[in-house]
């Protein structure tokens, strides 16, 4: 049964409280920063896309120069504090730290960014200040990471900035698409407030583009045009049975949670999650956390080969969910319209696709799920439409940029998710700066913005 | 198992670690719980002129992580009664008969001051006398501590005084806040003092606080100079024993080496630049009296992988080892060497070689991960990327002469061989 309201407001709480608690006392960070070994042309920092200086502030934390730690790494990536929340470290910066060639811990560097990114945000320590303004106006398309980072570094150079977003909050899929316990819609809040208390950025809220907003008035009205409109629309399984009561796909049912309260958002007793990326995860957890009381993700491949992180991984099977592996969705069956069984094809790998990784193949048997709910999150797909209509040049509705985010239309720019497909809220940021860099280039702006590789 | 006894001028003790004079050994309950402990002996705390203390009267130095790398103190000698002091440590005399008893004494500046607290004091029980010409602060301003120590003329005065009146072993504790301890170190031992302890306490500010801007330690808004110790101050320690082992005057008596020693192997150190006995305080101010367990049995444990049965078969051994530097052997020659296997391209020496050193490390950029290897014949041996290193054994220093006879600086001159190598 699918059903909302499954738990006291206590056991919610408790479900969707801080995953990664920050460290209670300076002592407790100052415990980890010092055993930083302060790295040269450190392995962290070039694994961070936006390339923050991590031996830098830690240090800086080690010396109690917090406010110039936090600069350090807003400077590099003005969502550092969300990015300590939500990166998936693992394959990133504390992946690459040398401690773990020595076969001890991996120094906790989210934990201490977001240390030292906490205080500068909730007081809103004025880090940065813009340049006298520049009379130029760039109009912004998504309040994302990759269009917040994008305006914050025009702004700072003098320009003035309008975002237009079509939701009714900042932040894009930090806000409205990873699992609440990772980062609260209250500090995704306070972050874009952060961002925005530079000045010079002005967010329109519920302005959607190509509904109220054409990309040719604004490349009238504006001098250049970011897009950062990431991905959302969920890939469908195109099986039968898709449309039974209590199929949903995962961005929308994310989505839910974090707009419009736990309680309210209904989930069913048996729970299938297709798919094993990061999305398939935050489903999958945020499904037993609201209270199903079994939840299976089904994927076609192996463990080798799944999108998400062991760490990830592991939060799922703390958390009681089960895993099919090598099974894909055949047919969703029902009864009075709502949804009784997920029946699957049982696959086995074949040969290497061109990213290297195994295919799946049939094995002709099947496994049925006795569920009476199944979230897709089989992926996301581009706006494809949106970005055709506009005439922008594309690959399966992924706008062709360069590195520098330039597009096929002149003083077009883009970013982030509609670009690369959908990666991490942290290359979505350093797209907003390589497409900033690029925008005060067009519109000659002499700067030194970091141009980092 | 070896042997730790030691005999200091007959002043017996079951192993060679005397807690020094200072707070924890300036009363029966600190000095009783020692001994219970398994200290080999203590210093009472200085004897003498009445003083008041003031607080608070300590501050440190932390570093990355580390509390007390360096400790600063300006309390004075002991402020409790004398003739509660007496009886004090004639009970702990009787009570552990088997553990030395030296009692630090610091009287007024004259001869009858010094003869009667003597007298005080050896009737109390005392297996020695140690005098303090060294504290750095608040007595120094009264003509005693340092000011005795820091002149050797004043210094041999004093111990005249002592030895007309001592009739058990006297040791004379210097100063370090001097040039050199030696001709101190030498006025007292012409002087008839039997025995050396070195060193005291270093002049020091600790620090100024960023928010008040007073130094530390903060008495009612002022601070002044306090005296340095601890782990810090330990190599100064070493050099200004090797002075006194060396020199031919003052190498003539034991000395008790103290200074930062908080681990058996400092207590080896000292012992092998010859200190016959050691004493302790900041470690056990900052961990109580429990580290003399590790502090005796790693010893012993390292004592029995050398094949030494008693302390004297290594009191001294490493002292002619300490030689002048146109002694060096030019020739011997050694370039660091990289394990690639344990390497785990931290960065650390190559930053260190090319900023400070001489830029003889190559890198090679790799993503995320860079190469580091020595170029060896850019290499002048320096060891400074090897002190760098995080990974045990991963430098190391490879022997390569560059001539197979010994070759010192005068017969380098001598033959006129070519300078600026490098």
């Amino acid at each position: 049964m699918i059903s909302n309201n499954r738990l006291t407001a206590e056991e919610y709480e408790q479900n969707f409280s801080d995953i990664h608690p920050p460290f209670e006392t300076r002592d407790a960070a100052l415990v980890e920063a010092n055993r930083c070994l302060f790295c040269y042309d450190a392995p962290c920092t070039k694994s961070c896309p936006t390339h923050i200086d991590v031996p830098k502030f830690i240090k800086q934390i080690v010396t109690d120069n917090i406010r110039g730690s936090a600069h350090t790494i807003l400077s590099s990536n003005i969502m550092g504090g969300g990015c300590a929340r939500v990166c998936p470290v693992e394959k990133l910066c504390e992946g690459a730290c040398v401690y773990n060639l020595m076969e001890e811990e991996a120094i906790s560097i989210a934990r201490l960014q977001r240390h030292a990114t906490e205080r500068a945000i909730r007081e809103k320590w004025p880090l940065f200040r813009r340049k006298p303004a520049t009379g130029k106006k760039v109009a912004v398309i998504g309040a994302g990471p990759a269009g917040l980072s994008c305006a914050h570094v025009l702004s700072r150079e003098g320009i003035d900035v309008t975002i237009f977003e079509k939701e009714s909050k900042g932040g894009g899929l930090m806000t409205y698409g990873i699992a609440a316990y990772k980062v609260t819609p209250q500090f995704c809040q306070e972050e874009v407030d952060y961002i925005t208390s530079l000045g010079g950025i002005q967010i329109e809220y519920g302005r959607e583009l190509g509904r109220h907003l054409s990309l040719d008035a604004l490349r009238r009205d504006f001098d250049a045009v970011f897009l950062g409109f990431g991905v959302g629309l969920a890939r469908q399984l195109e099986i039968p049975g898709e449309s039974l009561e209590g199929v949903v796909d995962a961005i929308r049912f994310i989505y839910d949670i974090r707009s419009k309260g736990y309680p309210t958002v209904p989930v069913g007793d048996k729970v299938a999650v297709i798919g094993m990326g990061m999305t398939a995860i935050d489903a999958a957890t945020q499904a037993r956390r609201l209270g199903a009381k079994e939840v299976t993700l089904v994927y076609r491949r192996t463990q080798e080969e799944m999108p998400c992180t062991e760490v990830e991984l592991d939060i799922a099977k703390s958390d009681g969910c089960r895993i099919v592996w090598l099974a894909t969705p055949k047919e969703i069956t029902g009864s009075g319209g709502k949804v009784t069984q997920l029946v699957c094809r049982i696959m086995e790998l074949g040969d290497r696709d061109a990213s290297g990784r195994r295919s799946p193949a049939d094995t002709g048997q099947t496994l049925t799920l006795d569920v009476d709910m199944v979230i897709k999150a089989a992926g996301q797909i581009p706006y494809s439409a949106l970005v055709q209509a506009d005439g922008l040049a594309n690959t399966n509705g992924r706008i062709s940029a360069d590195k520098q985010g330039v597009t096929s239309l002149a003083g077009v720019f883009a970013g982030g998710d509609c670009v690369n497909g959908g990666k991490e809220v942290v290359d979505a940021v350093q797209a907003g700066k390589h497409g900033a860099a690029a925008i005060l280039q067009y519109l000659n702006v002499p700067v030194n913005v970091p141009a980092s590789s | 198992m070896a042997n730790l006894h030691t005999d200091f001028l007959g002043i017996h003790s079951p192993n060679p670690y005397w807690l020094a004079s200072a707070p924890p050994t300036d009363k029966k309950i600190n000095v009783l719980r020692a001994f219970e402990a398994g200290w080999g002996g203590v210093v009472w705390k200085t004897l003498g002129s009445q003083v008041k203390n003031v607080s608070s009267r300590y501050s440190a130095v932390d570093y990355e992580g580390s509390r007390v790398m360096g400790f600063n103190n300006i309390e004075l000698i002991s402020d409790r009664p004398l003739d509660i002091n007496l009886k004090e440590i004639a009970e702990c005399v009787r009570l552990f008969p088997d553990r030395a008893m030296v009692v630090s004494l610091m009287a007024d500046n004259d001869r009858n001051s010094w003869h009667e607290l003597i007298k005080q004091v050896e009737d109390a029980g005392a297996h020695g006398l140690e005098l303090n010409f060294g504290c750095p602060h608040g007595m120094t301003e009264r003509g005693m501590g340092a000011a005795v120590g820091q002149d050797p003329e004043i210094a041999r005065m004093v111990v005249d005084w002592v030895m007309e009146a001592a009739h058990i072993p006297v040791i004379t504790k210097l100063t370090p806040n001097v040039h050199s301890v030696v001709p101190t170190g030498r006025a007292a031992v012409e002087a008839g003092t039997n025995a050396l302890s070195l060193i005291n306490t270093i002049q020091s500010v600790t620090g100024v606080d960023l928010d008040t801007f007073i130094p530390n330690p903060n008495v009612g808004g002022k601070s002044t100079f306090g005296g340095y110790c601890g782990p810090a101050v330990k190599p100064i320690a070493l050099k200004m024993l090797t002075t006194i082992t060396q020199d031919p005057v003052t190498s003539k008596v034991p000395v008790s080496g103290i200074g930062g020693i908080s681990t058996w192997k400092d207590a080896a150190e000292f012992m092998l630049l010859g200190a016959t006995s050691v004493q302790v305080c900041t470690a056990v101010m900052t961990h109580g009296f429990r580290i003399i367990e590790d502090l005796c049995e790693g010893l012993n444990n390292w004592m029995d992988e050398k094949g030494f049965t008693r302390i004297e078969d290594f009191i001294g051994k490493s002292v002619p080892t300490l030689t002048q530097w146109e002694e060096l052997d030019i020739n011997y020659h050694v370039v660091a060497r990289i394990d690639p296997a344990k390497c785990i391209h931290c960065g650390l020496c190559y930053i260190a070689c090319e900023d400070a050193s001489h830029q003889s490390i190559r890198l090679d950029y790799g993503n995320p991960y860079n190469t580091y290897t020595i170029k060896e014949e850019e290499c002048v041996g320096c060891n400074l990327c090897n002190l760098i290193c995080p990974v045990d054994g991963c430098i190391t220093m490879v022997e390569q002469r560059k001539g197979a006879e010994y070759l010192n600086w005068r017969e380098f001159q001598r033959r006129g061989l070519p300078l600026n190598d490098h």
